[in-house]
């Protein structure tokens, strides 16, 4: 796409790291400030999207696949589901946390915070899903899909 | 926020009504920071100004930059549109004043939450802890959701083979 320009490459090589670590702080940080799984998973996706956005679309399926994204859509809602069977087993209700962890609380926080793993994972498998499905040609689907 | 509306109704290059739309949400995402909405704020800014303006972008590459002209005469849209407003309009008068403790929306389940976050779950952001604890269901069905537009998408658009040349350019057309 815009594989010319040396100031937007730059630039973009830069933000990346601050985007995907901020992401991340937004998912692990979900309990204390704003955001959670939702937010951080369109960041992170926006991230990958920015980097095909300026370096070609095969260039970021090489970095992160097509496959591995596919797989993440159903994963994150395999995660969120496993959760609540965990405290089933566990001996609580679905979607229970407090059994998780060792005090209440404690089960909580894992509880919530596994469940928000779940959301980032489907979230951002999703966004890229689509985007990775409308920015490549039909022509392109026979070799790269 | 109105100037942009009326840029998007009235430009014809959906390009430039893409990145309009992008403004109009960054507008919503400041307005819901200024309101205390945080999380809301950081979701619209980062769906709605970010991602759908992407996704569309890439649609556009799917399809034509120009808008093609209106089939219909617009005065049936005009009137459902004027009469949604104007009935809009009309229940927002018995709305509480803005920020009124005392409104049925701050004295249902509200103060119950408040209470009970903090001793039953010690998260201190209130918003996470109802939406993926109290509200786990909700929650876990909100990212089945996803999962399944992620999945339609899949199905609609990867399936695609190689267009004939004559199918092709209809393709194009209807989509």
């Amino acid at each position: 796409m815009l594989h010319d320009t040396v100031i937007l490459r730059v630039v973009v090589k830069l933000m990346l790291p601050p985007i995907l670590l901020y992401a991340l702080y937004v998912q692990a940080h979900g309990d204390y400030g704003p955001g959670g799984g939702f937010q951080a998973g369109v960041s992170a996706a926006a991230a990958i999207i920015l980097y095909a956005l300026v370096f070609g679309v095969p260039e970021a399926r090489r970095v992160v696949p097509l496959a591995v994204v596919r797989a993440m859509v159903p994963l994150g809602v395999l995660i969120y589901g496993g959760v609540g069977v965990a405290g089933l087993l566990l001996g609580g209700n679905y979607l229970d946390y407090n059994v998780l962890g060792a005090t209440a609380k404690g089960g909580q926080h894992l509880g919530i915070l596994l469940v928000e793993v779940g959301v980032f994972v489907t979230v951002s498998g999703t966004m890229l899903t689509i985007f990775y499905s409308f920015s490549s040609k039909p022509e392109d689907e026979g070799s790269a899909g | 926020m109105v100037a942009v509306v009326i840029g998007i109704v009235r430009v014809r290059n959906l390009f430039a009504v893409v990145m309009l739309g992008g403004i109009y949400s960054f507008l919503m995402a400041t307005i819901l920071y200024v309101l205390d909405a945080v999380d809301v704020s950081m979701t619209e800014a980062a769906v709605g100004a970010g991602m759908s303006t992407v996704l569309l972008l890439a649609t556009l590459a799917l399809t034509k930059v120009r808008e093609a002209a209106p089939v219909h005469p617009p005065a049936l849209p005009l009137a459902v549109a004027l009469l949604t407003g104007a009935a809009l309009i009309y229940a927002s008068v018995d709305l509480p004043p803005f920020g009124d403790p005392s409104g049925p929306g701050h004295r249902h389940v509200a103060p119950e939450y408040i209470a009970r976050v903090m001793p039953e779950t010690g998260v201190p952001n209130i918003v996470t802890a109802v939406l993926a604890s109290y509200r786990g269901y909700d929650t876990l069905g909100e990212t089945t959701v996803i999962f399944t537009a992620g999945i339609g998408v899949l199905a609609l658009l990867v399936g695609r083979r190689r267009p004939r040349k004559a199918t092709g350019k209809s393709n194009g057309e209807t989509a």
